[in-house]
């Protein structure tokens, strides 16, 4: 049965840090990094995490098509928010999907997300499964990967119908090489020498996978059209491809200098980026490192061609806003702790048996539409809202995800508690009708006024520190990128 | 429409804490402060009191649950004492409370006793905290200033109005009141304030800055009522009596319905409707003498003008700036100074506005007395623009 890509989406967050701010900061200690110090990468708003960033991908993902025909969520990642509550569920719910399909966490490594494309590749079957990966990784202050990571997220949907990039052939090698690890309760990554990683690891581990999976499905290196290798050494992917006979200009961008690499989501996003500027007929090779090496090869189909327009990495990299405030994002990270008064120490114990009730209402942001007179509300109640009809138990669940809408009033507060003030918030008029008392979020002062168009996106509502919980819900975000701001 | 309740309860009693950071009271001190006041006052004993509605809101951080606070710092034996806690509103819906009980003959004198001890939670403002379990899985954790602040962006947009004027305008709304507060001996902050201070001041929620704030602070007001025959049988002759008593709730059909436009309150439009029925008003603008109206914060004043159908619709800037508010204008507002000199412990600010109304009327109001009023007004709205209790009270010469 030929299995295969159903369709693609993209997330990166709008922050994408300059990274002289980065070697600016440390240029006391230390000076080195700002050889480093080149073009931006992107970080989360504090209201980030790789569930908010997956969602995203995923909506991208879907859009333009039915989501009743998902039949499973996989969702891979090395920074996952819960270690035990599947993350997988929230996004599931997030997106409002069926109750009966099947969903999976798959961590642990940076091919978390080639190895659950294989996976879902592999165990196709009835109904697509959505893939996301994400990654928000941390990183110590003045380290490398400070400067390199970056947070993103990439979704696919893979099944047996509509394929637009069909699997050929898939080869893994598994071996225990240690270049970095990320041991029980620890923030951060400690890794080895840079030059034993390129030498033993990515020159000799990735080629295994490679050269098996060409001969395995006969292909030659020179009719590959796209070489998606994320590495952040320069220099690997070319030799590898070179090796290989595949043509040099068929080696991807990493996109280091616009984004950084977004740990196990970077092979997905790097093979999302190809699939949007790819032909019917292109072959496709992915490969990702990581305790040993995934490569993929795809085949690109007539049906890329009729996939409806979504942002994918090109829309998600336009959105962007320079931010040149390195204390904003080790407070974002959490890497400093910043004196946020009496107000931020409320305690955000969340009730689970009142989330657990109200899940379709606050993760998947849905409200009831009078079957008598047509009104669309939030939240959804036992009597209709609408003054001249108040009707009883008449209202059916209505999503306001993806309802446009516009700013009705609003305020920047610097007295409320935020970790990103002043804090924007506001009644939000949605065009299909209903209104809500929203946060904003990715927003700039200037940026919004009464009428502004917003999109809704789901982010971090409140973390719960003490007790290492965090609740989600929907915000509003400007749709202008706020770049004049 | 029922008779309604005017001049069926009179009040012949009346006290009021100092308002401020009491750092040296509980708020045990400031009820019995308000109380003795108003027992002196009217003239009885203690133990005439029939029955006790007790005002306070933010039990968190200040009494606990229930009346007890009240009975047992009063020591009230053997009476029925109930606690009534209706956000801003909290204070006159404890008026309320014992004026039905005096109105319905369930008992002759009863006492409505409002109180709120902020200044125990280390921070300036209003408490933050859980909102309940549902609505802190959604509802923005804004502030009180960031609610009610919205109120500008839309009364801008619907009128015309730059956000220059407007500024101007509610900074005048909140200079007058500091004139005033300049005059009560028992208001929280009592200095004029420049309007360059008041315009320049540092922001708190957009466009409101500091001065367009009302205060936080503690404080007590309370009331005694009975019947005017019950007055006059006491041997009161001045007797002023309650004219009309009002509550209007939101629905959900501002927070959740397409029709309001976030410009002005719809509670308020309707409860000063019933209310000018009530008391028997035809022309507010003509017939109230004076007003005290729930400035939280400056903008909510100057919407109010419009919506106690004072100001005509979209004209309350006008006359703002022409000083039609102010002490020697036509209708004063917060001649004591209002929220914005007293600060605003919430279960006190109804019984301390109808406190001053009972002052002026009686003629006790010294240094800011005005000549001759005949009817107060005063005004709570408790929660936000989009979600709101809104009461209205009626206060005049029993004739």
């Amino acid at each position: 049965m030929t299995t295969g890509i159903t369709a693609f989406g993209a997330y990166i967050p709008r922050l994408r840090l300059n990274r002289a701010s980065i070697a600016a900061a440390h240029k006391w200690a230390m000076p080195g990094l700002r050889g480093m110090a080149k073009g931006e990468r992107s970080m989360c708003n504090w209201d980030e995490d790789a569930i908010t960033m997956a969602v995203e991908a995923a909506r991208d993902c879907l859009t333009g098509r039915e989501r009743s025909d998902i039949g499973g969520v996989f969702f891979a990642s090395t920074t996952l928010p819960f270690l035990d509550r599947q993350n997988a569920g929230v996004i599931s719910a997030a997106l409002n999907l069926e109750h009966g399909i099947s969903s999976l966490d798959i961590a642990g490594s940076q091919r978390a997300g080639t190895s659950a494309l294989i996976t879902a590749l592999r165990s196709a079957g009835e109904g697509d499964t959505l893939l996301a990966a994400a990654d928000a990784r941390k990183a110590r202050p003045a380290s490398s990967g400070e400067m390199q990571f970056g947070h993103g997220a990439a979704a696919l949907t893979v099944g047996t119908g509509n394929i637009i990039a069909k699997l050929v052939g898939s080869y893994t090698v598994t071996t225990d090489f240690v270049d970095h690890f990320r041991g029980e309760g620890q923030e951060f990554d400690y890794g080895w020498e840079e030059r034993w990683i390129r030498e033993e690891g990515y020159s000799k581990i990735v080629p295994q996978a490679v050269k098996a999976v060409l001969a395995k499905v006969g292909v030659e290196g020179a009719k590959i059209a796209r070489f998606v290798m994320p590495c952040t050494m320069k220099g690997i992917p070319e030799k590898i491809a070179k090796d290989f006979g595949i043509p040099a200009e068929a080696v991807a961008d990493t996109m280091g200098e616009v984004c950084g690499d977004t740990g196990a989501a970077h092979a997905l996003l790097m093979l999302v980026a190809a699939l949007e500027k790819a032909k019917p007929g292109d072959m496709i090779l992915v490969a990702s490192f990581g305790q040993g090496a995934d490569a993929i090869l795809l085949e690109v189909t007539d049906a890329i061609t009729k996939l409806p327009k979504r942002d994918g990495v090109s829309g998600a990299l336009a959105r962007g806003r320079r931010e040149d405030d390195y204390m904003k994002f080790l407070s974002f990270q959490d890497n400093v702790k910043l004196d946020w008064g009496m107000r931020g120490e409320v305690d955000n114990k969340t009730a689970l048996s009142s989330e657990y009730r109200n899940k379709d209402m606050v993760t998947g942001f849905t409200g009831g539409k009078c079957t008598v007179c047509g009104t669309v509300q939030f939240p959804r109640t036992h009597y209709c809202v609408n003054p001249n009809c108040q009707a009883l138990d008449t209202q059916e669940p209505y999503s306001f995800a993806d309802s446009p809408a516009r700013v009705m009033s609003f305020t920047a507060d610097w007295l409320s508690y935020n970790p990103s003030p002043p804090f924007f918030y506001g009644q939000v008029q949605f065009e299909t009708g209903g209104r809500v008392l929203m946060g904003f979020t990715d927003t700039d002062a200037g940026q919004i006024e009464v009428g502004s168009s917003l999109k809704m996106m789901f982010r971090i509502k409140d973390y719960d520190h003490d007790r290492g919980y965090r609740r989600y819900f929907w915000k509003a975000a400007p749709v202008s990128t706020g770049k004049e701001a | 429409m029922a008779r309604g309740i005017r001049d069926k309860v009179a009040i012949i009693g009346m006290g009021c804490s100092k308002f401020g950071e009491r750092w040296d009271a509980n708020a045990e001190d400031l009820i019995v402060e308000a109380f003795n006041e108003a027992l002196t006052d009217a003239g009885i004993e203690k133990n005439q009191i029939e029955a006790a509605w007790f005002g306070t809101a933010f039990d968190r951080v200040h009494v606990g649950a229930s009346a007890l606070p009240l009975s047992t710092a009063l020591r009230l034996s053997s009476i029925p004492v109930t606690r009534v806690e209706n956000m801003c509103a909290t204070g006159t819906e404890a008026l309320r409370g014992a004026t039905y009980a005096v109105a319905s003959g369930a008992c002759d004198i009863a006492l409505a006793l409002g109180v709120e001890k902020l200044k125990d939670t280390g921070y300036g403002g209003l408490p933050a905290g859980s909102r309940g379990p549902l609505p802190d899985l959604w509802v923005p954790n804004g502030s009180a200033p960031g609610n009610f602040a919205q109120l500008a962006t839309a009364y801008s947009a619907k009128h015309g109005v730059s956000a220059k004027d407007l500024k101007e305008a509610i900074g005048h709304v909140s200079w007058k009141s500091h004139q005033n507060g300049a005059k009560n001996a028992k208001a929280h902050l009592q200095k004029p304030v420049p309007m360059e201070t008041i315009l320049g001041a540092q922001m708190i929620a957009e466009p409101l800055g500091l001065f367009d704030c009302c205060g936080v602070s503690d404080g007590s007001a309370c009331a005694i009522v009975t019947t005017p025959e019950i007055a006059k049988a006491l041997g009161k002759h001045d007797i002023v009596s309650i004219k009309a008593l009002q509550l209007c709730l939101s629905d959900g059909v501002e927070s959740t319905f397409n029709t309001w436009d976030g410009s002005h309150f719809a509670t308020t439009r309707v409860a000063a409707k019933k209310a000018y029925e009530e008391a028997g008003i035809k022309d507010p603008r003509k017939e109230l003498s004076m007003i005290e109206v729930h400035d939280c914060f400056s903008i909510t004043e100057l919407v109010t003008m419009e919506d106690l159908y004072i100001s005509a619709e979209g004209q309350a800037v006008k006359d703002v700036m022409d000083g039609f508010y102010d002490a020697d204008g036509p209708v004063p507002c917060q001649i004591d100074g209002g929220l914005k000199c007293f600060g605003h412990p919430i279960g006190a600010s109804g019984l301390r506005m109808v406190y001053e109304v009972y002052l002026q009327l009686l003629g006790r109001a010294g240094p800011r007395q005005l000549k001759n009023p005949t009817f107060g007004l005063t005004h709570n709205l408790g929660g936000a623009p989009h979600s709101n209790v809104s009461a209205i009270s009626v206060i005049g010469r029993y004739n």
